[in-house]
């Protein structure tokens, strides 16, 4: 489905085919955490995954590392599927693939030392000792730039951007494939933030991991990532290169997302709340993210309606009718929408036409009378 | 009230900043005060962790500050009152009460810390394979652990030693392990919420088997828990081994045990007063000792708790 | 709105300081705010930035009075001229709620989970506005009308946990402007919220500003935020204002390195294709060094050990908020202020230390 080439034949860090992961839901209903992802992100490629909370980004995270158990579909992780390997047969490959997590305090054991913390993935997969080891993670710490001092401190003697760093060397240890990154930045200051995706990016570029970037901020992920995913309500809805995303996004929810980030630049703030004809507004979306909580009936079949359409500004009687397919445009990039014409033009979801949905408008009219007061 | 607890209003969202180290006072690099003296701070538990460590010192040496050998009996002098030659009285034979209630304390710290440690032994493994094996182990494990529960701590010991029959070592077995399932319970717990841990996942993903994940992360992190646990199952022990003895279940007479001083004093309760008061005096100060320490533990311990 | 002379100012803070006692046998009392003035005027949005730990929301708290007995503050707070730093609670309890409220991060633990949102609200205006219960709720659901909540007359009758995260944020901005509060605190009211959310959110504040004249003290981190909703920004830093401008002055010609730093920190929209365009790697500038520790109030400046520009004059004498010398920015009535011996000029690069400048 995708395009992403891969070089010489040789199989992508990640490729995720049709990834399910359901949760039995309260009474008879079933969570549809992630309903039928699929993704590539290539040798040496950033690519990243962005969503709201309770889009199911993180969950897929935890799937590719196994982490958490894969309802449906296959991973591969260089071209081998780990989707159904036992806990023990699945251990030895554990060295191509690592995660750093969001909360750098939680991450890290209270009782050990930075030291133990970084040699522990080269201990258990037996890749070296004594000096050797004590070496390696020496150079370990330096590469993430921490002074060597730091390695006999714990966790709780670090501040929160250098308790990221020990978890990045961690699992960079033993020179995976892959990393998964779970919002590797969003519970550090904004300067810290800088300094931390610096690193991520310096290190990613030298030894040329693959990286799956899961997170909600679009502003680190356009900084970080080639390629970008955007996931609502457990699926993905668009694909695209970066650079081509942040320009030209194609689906409704994607353009609402963008233009709904403050950019921190009044200017370009007071040019968004103007009218439509001044360049692309902000589009208001109704409402919040609903839950992905469905009855339990349809377990096992597919969503008929598009997830969007609730919240869609430019929704058609067929979006409540039928789920659209993720289809591919000219050029490789990918969305599920049916609005998005088969050559690629996009409708704008900022001008919508003259409703035809009735039902939605109250909610509508609520949420924009307050749009309006803003302009002066 | 700290600062901490101020700045716990401040952004910690998914997209708050947040973290320890932001919060003023407690900048990187700085450890926190040691663990005696933020138990110095608690007035109460210090005052209970001097006297449970008097308790054991005097259990330790009671062959050397006991005034008197403990089993021999003076008829001339029994039933003394307290006095001069005599600090507590004697009892009915004429044996001296501060002796025997120092040897008495030892008797009763053996089987506190035998039966403590007992207990563990069975129920530290049982807890963590029933807490990180949910859904193989953890039913029959809670099942039997409920069950056991289901019984009085004492009734269970009764129960158990008299099935055993009368002697110290069945009354330290029968002790231990009526401990068993309250070990069970806080290991299962801590191991139920330790797992779930993003540091947990993190060894998991570095390689780590189940032998690995639950020996050099689960455990070292539940310790402080089990910690208190221990400290505070050694006074429920020495209340077991009290109420054993003075059954008649567990230190058997001659030998001096807080318990068997009790149930020989009965008679001569009214007359003699100094015989049960005594022994008695030495449970409750021990158990209570034993039990504000734990308290203390528990708050100086606990992460959260660091926050008061 | 425009007026920022302390005439009409409705909130003015002078010189507001707030320390805790050190824990005993630590490194001393903890100095959270240190010297700190500004003004609101009503229907104006004055955003406090910076990162955690600078006192952003002790600050806020302090304002309220809600900081705890342990707590020391100093300095002036006045509402409408009226003084509320060593106020007693009784009168601090009239202020709150009625002339001057307050939005937390979190909606679901400061709203109460039993109670219905109607009765949350009405419970505002029964005990300020003296409201029977039928005019309360008919009151409560036109509040919700106003917070652009759809449906009012139905979800009045709701609890908390029936709510969304945006939905809960929105009923509690209606429960803070339920009495026309003269003065509304926000303290990172956005952040737990997703971006859609937030969006939404904002607006609310904006519009309660505009229709109600409500003078907004919104505190962030997120400077994404300040720029789309403030008119004036104070950025603090260790407990300390460093620069104090009109948004568009500060965004386009921040004068005091802790500011250019942060800044710059936030990756920009198209700034990594600009930067592969050029052949050069994207990099975004990092603030070397770590945040000071509170225990201590030296004289310099605080910003000092992580500035490339510090030179000894920092690290010797406490620079004050002052407008740096050069031209005035576009509004004239708000002066760009800036706590720093060599505030950067228009071009980015730092002043020479002017003697008149120095105090």
């Amino acid at each position: 489905m995708t395009s992403q080439p891969t070089a010489g034949g040789t199989p992508p860090a990640l490729e995720v085919r049709g990834l399910v992961r359901h949760f039995p839901g309260p009474g008879r209903s079933t969570v549809r955490a992630v309903d039928g992802v699929s993704l590539t992100v290539g040798r040496g490629e950033v690519v990243g995954l962005v969503g709201e909370s309770g889009s199911g980004k993180s969950t897929v995270g935890q799937c590719v590392v196994r982490l958490d158990e894969p309802t449906g579909g296959t991973v591969r992780i260089g071209g081998v599927d780990v989707t159904r390997l036992s806990r023990r047969r699945l251990r030895p490959l554990r060295k191509d693939f690592h995660l750093v997590y969001q909360d750098p305090s939680a991450s890290l054991d209270p009782r050990m030392s930075v030291a133990r913390i970084v040699a522990e993935p080269l201990v258990l997969h037996r890749l070296a000792r004594g000096d050797a080891l004590r070496s390696r993670v020496a150079e370990l710490l330096e590469q993430v730039g921490l002074r060597p001092e730091l390695a006999e401190r714990r966790p709780h003697e670090l501040s929160g951007g250098q308790r990221q760093r020990v978890s990045i060397a961690r699992a960079l240890a033993v020179d995976p494939l892959l990393l998964v990154a779970d919002e590797p930045t969003s519970a550090l200051d904004v300067s810290v933030q800088a300094s931390v995706l610096n690193l991520l990016a310096d290190l990613q570029r030298d030894r040329g991991f693959g990286c799956l970037f899961i997170t909600h901020d679009l502003a680190a992920v356009e900084f970080l990532a080639d390629r970008i995913a955007v996931m609502y309500l457990g699926e993905i809805v668009e694909q695209a290169p970066a650079a081509e995303l942040f320009t030209a996004p194609k689906h409704p929810y994607t353009q609402a997302l963008l233009s709904a980030v403050p950019v921190p630049d009044p200017a370009v703030q007071r040019a968004r709340g103007g009218s439509p004809a001044e360049g692309r507004g902000r589009i208001v979306l109704h409402g919040d993210l609903p839950s992905p909580v469905f009855p339990r009936t349809s377990t096992g079949q597919a969503v008929g309606y598009c997830r969007f359409h609730t919240r869609c500004p430019l929704a058609v009687e067929r979006c409540r009718t039928e789920a659209p397919e993720h289809r591919t445009l000219p050029g490789g990039r990918q969305v599920a929408c049916h609005l998005v014409e088969d050559d690629g033009t996009a409708p704008d979801a900022a001008r919508p036409r003259p409703r035809t949905l009735e039902p939605q408008a109250p909610a509508q009219s609520a949420d924009s009378t307050t749009d309006v007061d803003r302009k002066p | 009230m700290s600062t901490d607890a101020v700045h716990s209003g401040t952004a910690r969202g998914p997209a708050g900043p947040g973290g320890p180290e932001d919060i003023p006072g407690t900048a990187p690099g700085r450890r926190r005060p040691g663990l005696l003296r933020r138990l110095r701070r608690n007035r109460l538990a210090f005052t209970g962790a001097v006297i449970a460590a008097l308790f054991v010192l005097a259990a330790l040496a009671a062959p050397l500050i006991s005034p008197y050998d403990p089993a021999r009996a003076d008829f001339g002098s029994a039933l003394a009152p307290p006095g001069w030659s005599h600090w507590l009285g004697t009892d009915d034979l004429g044996r001296d009460q501060l002796s025997r209630v120092i040897h008495g304390a030892r008797a009763s710290m053996q089987v506190g810390v035998l039966a403590v440690a007992l207990a563990f032994l069975a129920g530290v493994p049982l807890g963590l394979i029933a807490g990180y094996y949910e859904r193989f182990a953890d039913p029959l494990v809670s099942r039997i652990t409920d069950t056991l529960l289901a019984f009085p701590f004492l009734v269970l010991a009764v129960g158990l030693a008299a099935v055993l029959g009368p002697s110290l070592l069945n009354a330290t077995v029968a002790i231990g392990v009526s401990l068993v399932p309250q070990v069970i319970r806080v290991t299962r717990a801590e191991t139920l919420r330790l797992k779930h841990l993003d540091y947990v996942g993190a060894a998991v993903a570095s390689g780590g088997g189940d032998g690995v994940v639950l020996v050099r992360h689960i455990l070292p992190n539940a310790a402080s828990a089990l910690l208190v646990q221990a400290t505070v199952g050694v006074p429920t022990a020495i209340i077991g081994e009290a109420l054993l003895s003075f059954l008649g279940l567990g230190v058997q007479p001659p030998d001096p045990s807080l318990g068997v001083m009790l149930s020989s004093a009965q008679p001569y309760i009214a007359a003699a007063p100094w015989t049960a008061v005594f022994p008695g005096l030495a449970i409750v100060v021990a158990t209570l000792a034993f039990n504000l320490f734990g308290d203390g533990l528990r708050d100086v311990l606990d992460p959260r708790g660091a926050t008061r | 709105m425009n007026d920022t002379a302390g005439s009409t100012a409705v909130l003015r803070v002078r010189d507001l300081s707030v320390s805790f006692r050190g824990e005993e046998g630590g490194d001393g009392d903890v100095h959270a705010v240190d010297g700190l003035s500004f003004d609101v005027a009503p229907g104006e949005v004055l955003a406090v930035v910076g990162e955690s730990g600078c006192g952003k929301s002790v600050t806020s708290l302090a304002v309220m009075g809600l900081l705890p007995p342990t707590a020391r503050v100093g300095g002036s707070v006045a509402l409408r001229g009226r003084e509320l730093a060593g106020a007693d609670e009784k009168e601090l309890r009239s202020v709150r709620g009625r002339e001057m409220s307050m939005v937390f991060q979190e909606p679901m633990t400061s709203l109460n989970p039993v109670l219905t949102v109607g009765r949350q609200i009405g419970e505002v205006l029964r005990r300020h506005q003296g409201l029977g219960r039928r005019e309360a709720r008919q009151r409560s659901a036109e509040l919700l009308e106003t917070v652009g909540i759809p449906d009012p007359g139905r979800r009045v009758d709701e609890y908390p946990h029936q709510l969304s995260g945006g939905m809960r944020q929105r009923v509690m901005l209606a429960v803070a402007v339920a009495c026309d509060p003269a003065v509304l605190i926000a303290d990172e009211p956005t952040t737990a919220l997703d971006v859609t959310v937030q969006a939404g959110v904002l607006d609310v504040l904006g519009a309660l500003r505009e229709r109600l004249g409500t003078a907004i003290v919104l505190i962030t981190h997120d400077l994404g935020v300040v720029a789309h909703t403030a008119d004036r920004v104070l950025v603090m830093y260790a407990g300390r204002a460093v620069e104090h401008a009109p948004v568009e002055d500060l965004f386009a010609t921040p004068r005091h390195p802790y500011t250019r730093g942060l800044l710059d920190a936030v990756p920009r929209p198209g700034g990594r294709a600009a930067a592969l365009a050029e052949g050069r790697r994207p990099r975004l500038r990092e603030i070397p060094g770590l945040v000071p520790g509170l225990e201590t109030q030296p004289d310099r400046c605080t910003f000092a050990p992580r500035c490339a520009h510090a030179d000894g004059l920092c690290t010797s004498r406490r620079p004050l908020l002052q407008a740096p010398a050069g031209p005035v920015g576009e509004r004239p009535d708000a002066p760009h202020t800036a706590a720093c011996w060599h505030p950067l000029d228009v071009t980015g690069a730092p002043a020479e230390a002017t003697e008149e400048a120095a105090p």
